[in-house]
């Protein structure tokens, strides 16, 4: 069995995670051409819960930035107004950034409470920018907040698989 | 569990400075995700030609899937109606013989009314069905609804047009790219359509409640005066949907407004009918003054 030693002097192998995570979350964002037309929001946004399965897993496979660009894209497929995902998604990414500068130690389970409040978040906060007040969206918008919060860990474990090309220490 | 590698680049200036204007351009991204939500909101349809470049390329693929699941979904359906066939036939020659008196009373009512709109020269605009084409996906992640229909400016589908399929009113579009277009449908918490109650023409406003009903309000009256199992049509009103299509029916009244279960499923249409403006805008009148008079130049 070969040992796995890296020569002195040779840059390690590019991880693929580096162009593997954006192009996978911009494919989840794709999702929303599943052929049927809805009359409540009930598809997770899957996008989002790519995005926060590689940057509880591999911060290092991200740019700081990128979310934006993500989010834009997923606004221009979503139906949202274009920006909201691009601002709530960053925002999202700088409170992880923040929060990753506290609890530096996490378990899965802290992850999961994050990716949950996260999802929440963004879908409350895009449901004010989308529709007004008026609208009678909330319990279809509770559901689904709870069903992306439990598709997190689905979503974490579909990054891992993408990034098994990396010798884990 | 330990921490995963993180960003920290280490003691190179160059690598730390880098970190610090990659922060610089995210935290300037957000603001500019933000400025672009402001501009949204004022005029919503400023990024549609980016959303249908999108839609051109992403309606193709609903298109197929879409194929592929009525397909499929057609299966249990055609193995079920073989074995409902036989009674359906029998319970539909009864029915024929017992409709067969009312229609001829209606084909007698149709010439009489026929006559009476001569007499009158009433001129009526005829709807004229612009393409039938199919909704192929929606905004199912989004609290908006929206649907994409796969047919757009090529097949003459414009801005404003009323969608509609056999049951009722679906929605209207609301962008037009070259093969795909955005269909804001009626139960949209945005969309408002001029209505007015089938049988005695009482008016009123109809606005999506977001959840799939529609929320109906009276024009005029200051007490609700809908009755669950109402049916509500267009009422022409505005001449952007023509008048007498299907809208909904009344389920619930409460205090001063009642709530509506739409007449027609767009997830179950087959096909949508993409309608003609009932009355376009008339041109503008013309100016009686030219406004830009070319002054005589002083001397």
């Amino acid at each position: 069995m070969a040992l796995d030693l890296q020569p002195l002097g040779v840059p390690p192998p590019r991880p693929r995670a580096r162009w593997l995570a954006p192009l996978s979350i911009a494919l989840a964002s794709l999702l929303t051409i599943v052929p049927v037309v809805a009359t409540v929001p009930f598809l997770p946004p899957f996008g989002l819960l790519m995005l926060l399965g590689w940057r509880m897993m591999r911060p290092d496979a991200l740019r700081v930035w990128v979310a934006a660009p993500l989010g834009l894209f997923d606004d221009l497929l979503s139906g949202q107004p274009v920006g909201s995902a691009m601002f709530l998604w960053m925002a999202c990414m700088l409170i992880v950034d923040v929060l990753e500068t506290r609890i530096v130690w996490r378990n899965f389970w802290q992850d999961w409470l994050i990716a949950a409040g996260a999802t929440g978040f963004v879908l409350i906060a895009g449901r004010f920018i989308a529709s007004p007040i008026s609208a009678k969206v909330d319990a279809a918008l509770l559901l689904q907040a709870g069903a992306s919060a439990m598709l997190f860990p689905l979503a974490s474990r579909l990054c891992a698989w993408l990034d098994r090309d990396v010798v884990k220490a | 569990m330990a921490p995963p590698r993180n960003r920290r680049p280490g003691f190179s200036r160059r690598a730390q400075y880098g970190l610090f204007f990659s922060y610089v351009a995210a935290i300037g991204l957000t603001l500019i995700g933000g400025g672009l939500v402001l501009v949204s909101r004022y005029n919503p349809h400023l990024f549609s030609a980016l959303r249908s470049t999108v839609a051109e390329v992403t309606t193709p693929v609903s298109s197929g899937l879409d194929s592929v699941r009525r397909g499929i979904g057609s299966v249990p359906e055609a193995i079920g109606s073989y074995f409902g066939v036989r009674g359906e036939n029998a319970r539909l020659k009864r029915q024929i013989e017992a409709e067969h008196a009312a229609l001829q009373r209606a084909l007698g009512l149709e010439r009489e009314n026929q006559r009476l709109r001569l007499l009158l020269k009433a001129r009526d605009a005829t709807p004229e069905t612009i393409v039938v084409a199919r909704l192929v996906n929606s905004s199912a992640s989004s609290t908006r609804r929206y649907a994409t229909l796969n047919a757009g400016s090529w097949q003459r589908v414009a801005q404003g047009q009323p969608v509609r399929d056999g049951a009722g009113l679906i929605g209207q579009v609301v962008e037009a790219g070259p093969n795909a277009a955005r269909v804001l449908l009626i139960s949209d918490p945005d969309s408002t359509i001029p209505v007015r109650r089938a049988n005695d023409g009482l008016p009123a406003i109809v606005t999506g409640r977001g959840d799939g009903t529609l929320d109906v309000r009276a024009a005029n009256a200051a007490a609700n005066p809908f009755r669950p199992g109402d049916l509500l049509v267009t009422s022409g009103t505005g001449g952007v949907f023509p008048p007498n299509i299907p809208l909904g029916r009344i389920t619930q009244t409460g205090r001063d407004n009642a709530v509506a279960t739409p007449a027609s499923n767009p997830d179950m249409a087959d096909f949508v009918m993409v309608l003609r403006v009932f009355l376009p805008e008339p041109a503008p009148p013309p100016q009686p003054f030219p406004t830009a008079t070319p002054k005589p130049k002083a001397k």
